[in-house]
């Protein structure tokens, strides 16, 4: 079975707000702030290991740059993907989530044959949930999204598709993309040989020429979405806290409080 | 030359909670008396939808899409069956739910009519000029804002649940109606839904329609702890919701999360027991009324968002905190 996996290589999203900065349209991270595999693409990276690791196959993680995202890259090569590529080109620059998809789709086209497109469900930083969405209609694939659960059955992918109330089973067959949540699978720490390993792997460098992407498709020219501007939004804290000797008496004057507020 | 695109098409789920239902249309109305544009509700695999009731809430046209395959949410289905009708209406501006659905429909229904698209807006405004939105999303988890927008039409928005004013129902308000049996091409439905399987508790109050929710966290301690919270929501007659690293623990199913990757609520009352507050999950209470933090750590994120704070061990103050309720609620 040969898996994609899509990664996205993104400030440390836990970090305090005081460490970020906002310049003009853009969000800028404090220089001591490091950056890690977006949450739920590292979850991603986890399932299609797994599924390799039961039905055989390749593994291999893309991620369209800033080539600080080699790093990114060279994690999931000590997790145990088999082969990774770097997406970059100024022509990327600024590229909002249609331009990547158009960049990850076209690197998914040139690998070649493929089973599955994993991705994570929305990335850490801006938080959208596109990019998969479009990899499907460039690529023409169904999509799952998201998912918390995801086997092969020897024909068709089963895959538990989240709804507020639980799950659906949806059966989907290759090839096909699905959006992992971070239920799917607790992401695994490289080993040491894994690292040995990744730390000395070459990992290929694709441009937009190489990938034949036409440039006004991707970066500042193929942007759907402006940001006008960002901010950070005020919270006004007003906390009462409720103290006493014993956890009884701090209890009594919390229900006294609540009820004197009408909230009881 | 193209006819300009026209019009608020705002897409709904009938499964869904009737006050979110008021929330999109809500938001749709405005949109369009701001920018004088038609209203109209699609109302995807809702034969038994009443169309009183939409055009009550400011709908001028509902349109039901029946077909066999979108009684259970099917995505290609759903975008297979919305493109067509999308392309006849042409409209201005797209809006939905950021349901799990929304989720899903949201982006491939943009990629599909080759738009733009925003997520999980939590505000918005129109630029009546030239009729383009401004829309607010919230970032890195919550901790920023940015406002968009997007450049082609249709506008393709899905909405925060929770974040907009549900409309108020115009007793009388009459539209059209009609109903829209899509041609799906079997070759293009590639995934088939089999079954779905409800988790959430069936008994009690909806999540996200609790008036109080009692939610806990990684500072119960472990799961043994978990029946401290359930005590609690009865003795309130509340619901109960947990955190992500609570759901990721597997102590409770995903159904309970609250937060950005959750369910968006907004109670009167939200008790937060052994929670941290990281923005991703106040990112799902930020429309509760009043919070209540109990956590061991006095530096806790969470009191910076609480009216009221206990800093103190859930398993002590728990057990206290629920036989107070009962008193007072003359439960005992």
């Amino acid at each position: 079975m040969n898996i994609v996996v899509c990664i996205k290589y993104v400030p440390d999203w836990e970090a305090p707000a005081s460490q970020f900065r906002i310049e003009d349209t853009r969000l800028v991270p404090a220089p001591g702030i490091g950056y890690r595999i977006s949450d739920t693409d590292d979850e991603a990276i986890e399932a299609a290991l797994r599924l390799k690791e039961k039905h055989g196959g390749r593994v291999t993680a893309i991620s369209l740059g800033p080539s600080a995202a080699r790093d990114g890259l060279k994690h999931a090569l000590a997790m145990g993907c088999d082969q990774a590529i770097l997406l970059e080109d100024p022509a990327f620059e600024e590229s909002d989530a249609a331009g990547t998809a158009v960049a990850l789709a076209a690197a998914i086209r040139k690998l070649g044959e493929f089973d599955l497109i994993l991705t994570g469900r929305q990335a850490a930083d801006w938080d959208q949930g596109q990019v998969h969405a479009g990899i499907a209609e460039l690529l023409g694939l169904p999509a799952v999204i998201p998912a918390k659960y995801i086997e092969w059955t020897g024909s068709e992918f089963i895959v538990h598709r989240i709804y507020e109330e639980g799950y659906e089973e949806v059966a989907v067959k290759p090839p096909c993309i699905v959006a992992c949540s971070n239920e799917i699978a607790e992401p695994r720490y490289p080993t040491l040989r894994g690292i040995m390993a990744a730390s000395r792997a070459q990992i290929p460098v694709w441009t937009a020429a190489d990938l034949g992407v036409d440039p006004s498709q991707a970066g500042r020219a193929g942007r759907r979405t402006r940001v006008l501007r960002l901010y950070t939004p005020q919270v006004e804290a007003r906390c009462e806290f409720i103290e006493g000797d014993t956890p009884e008496e701090i209890a009594a004057k919390l229900v006294q409080r609540l009820r004197e507020e009408k909230l009881l | 030359m193209a006819a300009e695109a026209r019009g608020i098409v705002a897409i709904l789920e009938p499964a869904a909670a009737p006050t979110l239902t008021a929330e999109v249309l809500g938001v749709a109305r405005r949109l369009g008396n701001d920018l004088s544009e038609p209203v109209t509700a699609v109302v995807l695999g809702g034969a038994q939808v009443e169309a009183g009731r939409l055009w009550e809430l400011g709908a001028d046209r509902v349109i039901r899409v029946v077909h066999p395959l979108l009684e259970l949410f099917n995505l290609d289905a759903a975008v297979n069956a919305l493109e067509p009708l999308l392309r006849r209406e042409n409209p201005n501006v797209v809006l939905m739910a950021h349901t799990f659905q929304g989720r899903a429909l949201g982006p491939a229904l943009a990629f599909r009519l080759q738009t733009g698209v925003a997520t999980d807006c939590v505000d918005l405004r129109t630029d009546s000029q030239d009729r383009w939105v401004v829309l607010t999303r919230s970032i890195l988890g919550g901790n920023f804002r940015a406002e968009i927008v997007i450049g082609s039409r249709p506008q393709v928005v899905t909405l925060r649940p929770k974040a907009f004013p549900p409309a108020e129902p115009e007793v009388g308000r009459a539209g059209a109606e009609e109903e829209f049996t899509p041609e799906l091409d079997p070759a293009r439905i590639r995934q088939e839904v089999r079954r779905r399987v409800q988790e959430a508790p069936t008994e009690g109050v909806r999540l996200e329609d609790a008036r109080i929710v009692v939610a806990g966290g990684r500072g119960l301690g472990g799961p043994e702890n978990w029946y401290l919270i359930e005590e609690l929501a009865r003795a309130l007659g509340a619901a109960v919701g947990a955190s992500r690293a609570v759901t990721d623990a597997g102590w409770v199913p995903t159904s309970l999360q609250v937060g950005l990757t959750g369910k968006a609520i907004s109670p009167d009352l939200y008790i937060a027991v052994g929670i941290s507050g990281a923005v991703q999950h106040m990112a799902g209470v930020s429309s509760a009324k009043t919070i209540v933090a109990i956590n061991k750590d006095p530096d806790a994120t969470i009191f910076k968002y609480a009216r009221f704070g206990v800093v103190g061990d859930a398993k002590q103050i728990l057990p206290a905190l629920i036989r107070e309720v009962k008193k007072a609620l003359g439960k005992e």
